[in-house]
């Protein structure tokens, strides 16, 4: 193994990982305060359609990235019209979601279907950028280490500030939050929208970096593994972080196997990996009761007060 | 002047009915007036993907191919939902019933006839409620939530379905094609016109909703579901085992789920390929709720999906709107049809003096 190929191989890693830890993040903060967003694969395509369309237009990579943003944002809060103030099934009106995140993509992207804008790739000089080792640091998108910042941050947001305290009272036990007088239905909007952007920033990954033109569907089911990797971070930062490289490891083990065709297990199961295991966590969580590593109380119930 | 909400004593039937009716009529008035906005003739879209199908008799079959699988998923849903039992899988029990009634066909080989396709449509049943029951037995003994493991089977069995067909069940003449072989007439199932694409599993879809409507007004079953699914503690003291309907809950939605995989290969696409799934397990879904968990609303509820699907392929070529289009209509419907859950449990009053309204119960 050459060292070209190791370097090939963690570029390749850090490239499938950075959507889904992206989209992770903002769905762990949307279930830390009770709400199951299952729109997120929607969320994800709206947010990379708006964020192409406003780098497009706009010749501005970084307003594509705040295009994305508010596109998975104005999107999620659709969502959170229906669950919160309209009391609506959180599955169903997820489901919904993604289906019209799906087909509102593609309408919106007919006008730009064989447009093509620069890649957001890296900021660093080329010397830095394109040098033979030091790319596995500096060769990257600023969306890459803009992920990698977010996991500390929503970590101490989540962990040390007051505002988080009062995020993950609402998701545990939203009648107490409510009767000490926190507004329970505006905390869940604003973890809703934040994990709308996140989810639309992690779909600009698509159609901003890896290839930076529009496609239908161009984001593959990778939202349902960032809804996967929540679970099976068992709604940690720290866990979330090493389980979007491990599953961006089974993601590039799967391509190897298609690529070279020799494998000594075929490429679905390199592909079934991240949903197995993620079934298999979840039941090790379930199972143990362990309170920090639990589904939040109030995931996905309705909150009446 | 504001609007308030009120409880209502017991929850409006006419709002039950009058609200799917209503989801549909203004999904397709937002529909025109968004697509003109967009520069697309908005009448002909929508006139095209709600009615083209059903005014041109020639696409009456493409509406009953597609509604009998989301009909008959629906209907198995909709009993688990009743019971706040949320199986999110039926995809991939959709997926691995069909993927068991090609296994029988190839074990089978050159035989064919009544038995060999009974024994697939079976074997169909059988396997969609085993791969429904993985999410039962984790959510009864460890407490795990059905919706996240039922989601992620689902993804498991995309890669089933891509191994067996690019694997051994690969057609030997198809070109390297990860496919299995088309069906023998003699593993087919029979079609109900001859000339037609009608085939049997159409007029099941037909029948099951009325032997389920039956099942759960008249049977004990049917009780214990509903007392399950609306008062727990209740069913509890009546002496109703939860877990016990969880079990057949999920059962029942992975069975039909799977029935509706084995009629759709052995009665329509006659051969499994990568393109397989299509997404109608997660689309029953919103069928089930715009049919408001009814046998009967399921039956017209998924001919009106249907109906969007042929016309979605409609309005691609007449106004050129992509494929997926048809998905922002359905969404919408169940945007609507879940928005307008709350007037059924309450009713609207517009208040007009500026006085307070005092917050709780």
């Amino acid at each position: 193994m050459s060292l070209d190929f190791i370097i090939a191989a963690i570029i390749t890693v850090v490239g499938l990982t950075t959507p889904i830890l992206l989209a992770g993040l903002g769905e762990l903060v949307v279930e830390k305060a009770g709400v199951l967003n299952l729109g997120v694969e929607g969320m994800m395509l709206i947010g990379a359609i708006s964020g192409f369309g406003v780098t497009v237009m706009t010749f501005n990579p970084w307003l594509g990235v705040l295009g994305a943003a508010a596109g998975g944002a104005l999107s999620a809060l659709l969502f959170g019209v229906l669950v919160l103030s309209l009391n609506s099934n959180q599955v169903a009106t997820g489901l919904a979601l993604s289906i019209f995140g799906t087909g509102l993509s593609s309408l919106i992207g007919l006008s730009f279907v064989g447009r093509i804008a620069a890649p957001f790739g890296s900021i660093f000089p080329a010397s830095l950028a394109k040098h033979p080792i030091l790319q596995v640091f500096f060769g990257y998108s600023p969306l890459v280490y803009f992920a990698l910042i977010m996991v500390p941050l929503v970590a101490w947001f989540l962990k040390s500030t007051r505002a988080g305290l009062i995020l993950r009272a609402v998701g545990e036990n939203d009648h107490s939050a409510h009767s000490i007088g926190y507004n329970v239905i505006g905390v869940r909007y604003a973890a809703i929208a934040f994990g709308g952007a996140m989810a639309g920033i992690g779909g600009a990954y698509f159609s901003m970096v890896i290839t930076p033109m529009w496609a239908e569907k161009m984001t593959a089911g990778r939202g349902w593994i960032a809804l996967a990797l929540v679970v099976f971070a068992g709604w940690r930062t720290g866990r979330l972080l090493a389980g979007a490289y491990f599953f961006g490891i089974l993601m590039a083990l799967e391509l190897y196997a298609k690529a070279s065709g020799f494998s000594f297990l075929p490429s679905q199961f390199w592909a079934a990996m991240p949903y197995l295991m993620t079934v298999v966590a979840l039941t090790f969580i379930s199972s143990r009761g362990n309170v920090g590593a639990s589904a939040p109380a109030c995931l996905g119930k309705p909150f009446l007060p | 002047m504001r609007i308030k909400l009120e409880r209502r004593p017991s929850p409006s039937r006419t709002m039950l009915v009058v609200t799917p009716i209503a989801s549909v009529i203004v999904t397709m008035l937002i529909g025109m007036v968004v697509f003109d906005l967009m520069g697309i003739d908005g009448t002909r879209a929508v006139k095209d993907i709600f009615l083209t199908p059903l005014l041109l008799s020639y696409k009456w079959q493409d509406v009953a191919l597609k509604a009998a699988p989301l009909i008959i998923i629906a209907l198995g849903l909709s009993v688990g939902n009743r019971a706040q039992v949320w199986n999110i899988g039926a995809e991939g029990q959709y997926i691995v019933g069909a993927l068991a009634a090609a296994g029988i066909g190839i074990a089978a080989g050159t035989a064919g006839g009544f038995f060999v396709i009974l024994a697939m449509v079976l074997a169909g049943i059988l396997f969609g409620a085993l791969y429904a029951l993985i999410p039962a037995v984790l959510k009864t003994r460890w407490d795990v939530n059905e919706i996240l493991s039922s989601l992620m089977l689902t993804y498991v069995s995309y890669q089933i379905l891509g191994f067996l067909v690019g694997g051994p069940w690969k057609d030997p003449n198809g070109r390297n094609f990860p496919a299995t072989a088309p069906l023998a007439e003699n593993q087919s199932l029979p079609l109900l016109f001859s000339g037609s694409t009608v085939h049997l599993g159409v007029l099941i879809a037909l029948i099951l909703p009325f032997v389920f409507w039956v099942m759960m007004s008249r049977s004990v079953f049917g009780y214990q579901v509903r007392v399950v699914g609306s008062a727990p503690q209740a069913a509890r003291h009546g002496g109703f085992d939860a877990k016990q309907t969880v079990w057949i809950a999920m059962l029942i939605g992975g069975g039909m789920a799977g029935l509706a995989g084995a009629l759709e290969f052995t009665g329509a696409l006659k051969a499994i390929n990568l393109g397989f799934p299509s997404g109608y397990g997660f689309t029953a879904i919103i069928v089930a709720f715009l049919g408001r968990l009814h046998p009967i609303g399921c039956l017209i509820a998924g001919i009106v999906l249907a109906v969007t699907y042929v016309g979605g392929q409609v309005a691609q070529t007449s106004v050129h709107i992509p494929n997926s289009t048809a998905g922002i209509f359905q969404a919408m419907m169940l945007f609507f049809i879940l928005a307008s859950d709350i007037l059924i449990r309450y009713r609207l009053r517009i208040v007009t003096a500026a006085k307070p309204v005092v917050a709780g119960e």
